[in-house]
């Protein structure tokens, strides 16, 4: 409409309409990407969503500097609650933040260790505190950490599981390997997707025909039985880093229908258009006229759907690691760190075992927020 | 469409067999059978087991026939209901039996909890778009379709637990568990299912109040609507003759991946919940290496699934000509 009121003035221009002309004139000229961020820009959920997603992703790369302790390190205080940070002495005066210190009786009625606060020891908390060593990526050896407390003083944001460890520094440790599934998973099931929907999609008869069936056959079983059949194979002594890759290829498995269903359907439908007709008359290969002009044309609908599987394939190593299948205690993860939660004695008793469960779903919501925006992005007709 | 449903049951045959082959299949993969490990444990006690030993073994478990013979042991015995015996001793099929009926009783009601929550709210949200009811639906909608059922579980069995002192878990309480039915026991079943039933049916709910409110959206939009509403038929007989129905067609479609879907979130959920579902049968089969229970636990379940696809796919066939005629002739 804009346009058309724009030819159809012909008065003399001002040099606010001028200026008024050269945005107009960004947005047609504008490529299909910058339309995108655009629309995505505007929805300001999304936006946010964004930015915490990028901020967790940049946590789990380096946690060891984020969390004030090491994922196995025994703080000696075994199923402690969660540590509350006063900010003011008992006397009402500020002091800035600090902690009490913690210790742990036993209580000889029920013959329960049940941590004792005592107000004696106050310790504070600090910035930039060089504690606890640790090797960044097992690689480099380093001491720093973004907060932690000065002298004998334990802050255990999240309280501590059974064997004494911060629960804190496990939710972020575990980010690293549940973060990270998501895109490594997804990745492969991408790869998969795309090369046999694409074979599907752009030669259509008969390769249709059986693709489609295998597709439908997926669909039609419940995943997570057979994810826990082929999880339940991988042996009991493989290292970590196997296992990790060996639960991402068996998730993958089942997660590339739903992307291969797209690059078909897609392809089905790009192919039949004058440009790739075109394309193919003046003696382009297959491979060519796929690379270089039906991908972009479907590119769009790929980064949402891929951005709406890496939440799901996040879940799917939850639940396995959940009941025991995926990865295995040496390694922290988020389903692992929830196998704490797994019987309703503990939840009740521990109620701070269930945070991984409320960091899951944060992440996901964020996950789902940034695949809504980025698909009415991506909606020309939106 | 006769001819649909026979093609249609024609191709359920070949992709159950092909399941069965598959699950075969995997299960054989680990390294070992049951026969190492049985010579295994009985060489940690110091027994010498020698070879032929092994071999009276293996004949005797059937495991020196080649794989192509054992499949077809297994699947014949399975469709004649015997599923040999579980690690623990006691007939697969006994064990299967007593959880069944509860799986099948959880996802059908399920399915019709799912199907009557979410249609009316789908509608109402269509039809008052952008209302304060319209944001709760969807706000739920999205809680329900982004967050998986056994992590709710979780919360709210602690949160009933703070609140109420619910202790949730299993179908009854202790004292009702094996009593005889009284009204008192059914209160009690009552009492234990809606959390169950709430956790599992939220996450399909969601997708359908969704599905539901944008089919409806679009076709409310068409021209055919504005024209009768201006001819004066009334608002909710116009609603329900044939915007509704128009919009219903792919949520009946719908059904074909809600049941395997449903199937699949039961399992952790009955898990955390400590239902007496196949969920929980299944977990503790492959954490054991139970293979025999295992394989057919995941056989029944997968059945179930292509059996609800089926019976959606008939449904839309009788709805639907379009889809008999393009699958079926």
């Amino acid at each position: 409409m804009a346009l058309a009121n724009d030819l159809a003035d012909t008065s003399p221009r001002t040099a606010a309409d001028k200026r008024v002309m050269t945005a107009e004139e960004r947005f047609f000229a504008a490529s299909q990407w910058q339309l995108m961020w655009r629309k995505f820009r505007k929805h300001k959920v999304a936006l946010a969503s964004l930015v915490i997603l990028v901020i967790f992703y940049l946590i789990a790369l380096t946690f060891e500097f984020w969390a004030p302790y090491g994922p196995y390190t025994d703080q000696g205080l075994v199923n402690a609650p969660p540590t509350t940070i006063h900010f003011f002495t008992d006397d009402g005066r500020f002091t800035g933040p600090f902690i009490y210190g913690i210790e742990q009786e036993l209580d000889t009625e029920t013959f329960k260790r049940v941590p004792v606060i005592n107000k004696d020891e106050m310790y504070r908390l600090r910035f930039f505190v060089h504690a606890e060593e640790y090797r960044f990526w097992g690689v480099i050896k380093a001491d720093l950490h973004f907060f932690g407390v000065e002298g004998d003083g334990r802050l255990l944001l999240l309280g501590t599981d059974d064997l004494g460890r911060d629960l804190f520094s496990r939710v972020l440790a575990g980010s690293r390997i549940s973060l990270t599934i998501g895109v490594v998973g997804v990745f492969v099931s991408l790869i998969m997707g795309a090369i046999i929907g694409g074979i599907a999609g752009y030669y259509g008869s008969w390769a249709d025909l059986v693709i489609s069936r295998i597709i439908e056959f997926i669909g039609s079983i419940p995943n997570l039985p057979l994810w826990m059949l082929m999880a339940s194979i991988i042996p009991l002594d493989w290292p970590i880093v196997r296992v990790y890759f060996m639960t991402t290829i068996i998730i993958s498995l089942l997660t590339w229908v739903g992307l291969a269903r797209i690059v078909r359907s897609q392809l089905l439908q790009l192919r039949t258009q004058d440009f790739a007709k075109a394309a193919r008359l003046a003696g382009a290969s297959d491979l060519r006229i796929i690379v270089d002009h039906l991908i972009p044309g479907m590119l769009s609908y790929l980064i949402v759907s891929v951005t709406i599987s890496i939440p799901q394939t996040i879940l799917a190593e939850t639940s396995l690691s959940f009941l025991g299948l995926g990865l295995r205690p040496p390694a922290v993860s988020w389903g692992v760190l929830l196998q704490a939660a797994r019987n309703v004695q503990n939840i009740v008793l521990r109620p701070w075992m269930l945070s991984p469960a409320i960091v899951v779903i944060l992440t996901i919501f964020v996950f789902n927020f940034v695949g809504d925006g980025l698909r009415d992005a991506a909606d020309p007709y939106k | 469409m006769i001819n649909y449903l026979i093609r249609r049951l024609a191709l359920t045959l070949v992709t159950i067999v092909v399941l069965s082959f598959a699950i075969f299949t995997i299960v054989q993969i680990p390294p070992g059978d049951a026969i190492d490990r049985e010579v295994r444990a009985r060489e940690a006690q110091g027994d010498l087991v020698s070879r032929e030993e092994i071999m009276t073994l293996r004949r005797q478990y059937g495991l020196d026939r080649p794989m192509a013979v054992r499949y077809w042991e297994w699947i014949s015995g399975f469709w004649r209901g015997d599923l040999g015996r579980s690690a623990s001793g006691r007939q697969v099929s006994y064990l299967i039996m007593e959880r069944l009926p509860q799986t099948l009783a959880l996802s059908f009601a399920g399915l019709i909890i799912t199907y009557a929550v979410a249609i009316p709210i789908g509608i109402y949200s269509a039809t008052h778009q952008y209302s304060i009811g319209d944001y709760l639906a969807t706000g739920i909608g999205f809680v329900g379709l982004s967050v998986p059922g056994f992590l709710i579980g979780l919360i709210l069995l602690y949160l009933f637990y703070k609140w109420f002192g619910l202790s949730i878990g299993g179908f009854f309480s202790t004292e009702f568990k094996s009593a005889p039915w009284s009204w008192e026991r059914l209160v009690d079943l009552i009492n234990h299912l809606w959390v169950p039933l709430l956790v599992i049916t939220i996450g399909s709910t969601g997708g359908l109040i969704r599905t539901m409110r944008a089919q409806l959206l679009d076709e409310l939009g068409k021209q055919y609507v504005m024209t009768a509403r201006a001819k004066g038929v009334p608002k909710r007989k116009l609603l329900m003759k044939y915007p509704v129905r128009m919009s219903l067609n792919p949520i009946v479609a719908g059904i074909a991946g809600m049941f395997p879907y449903l199937l699949s979130g039961q399992v952790v959920v009955a898990i955390v919940l400590n239902l007496p579902t196949l969920g929980p049968l299944l977990n503790t089969a492959l954490v054991t290496e139970d293979v025999a229970l295992s394989s057919s636990v995941l056989m029944i379940q997968s059945m179930l699934g292509i059996l609800g696809t089926i019976v959606s796919d008939i449904l839309l066939g009788i709805l639907d000509p379009r889809i008999r005629y393009e699958r079926g002739a």
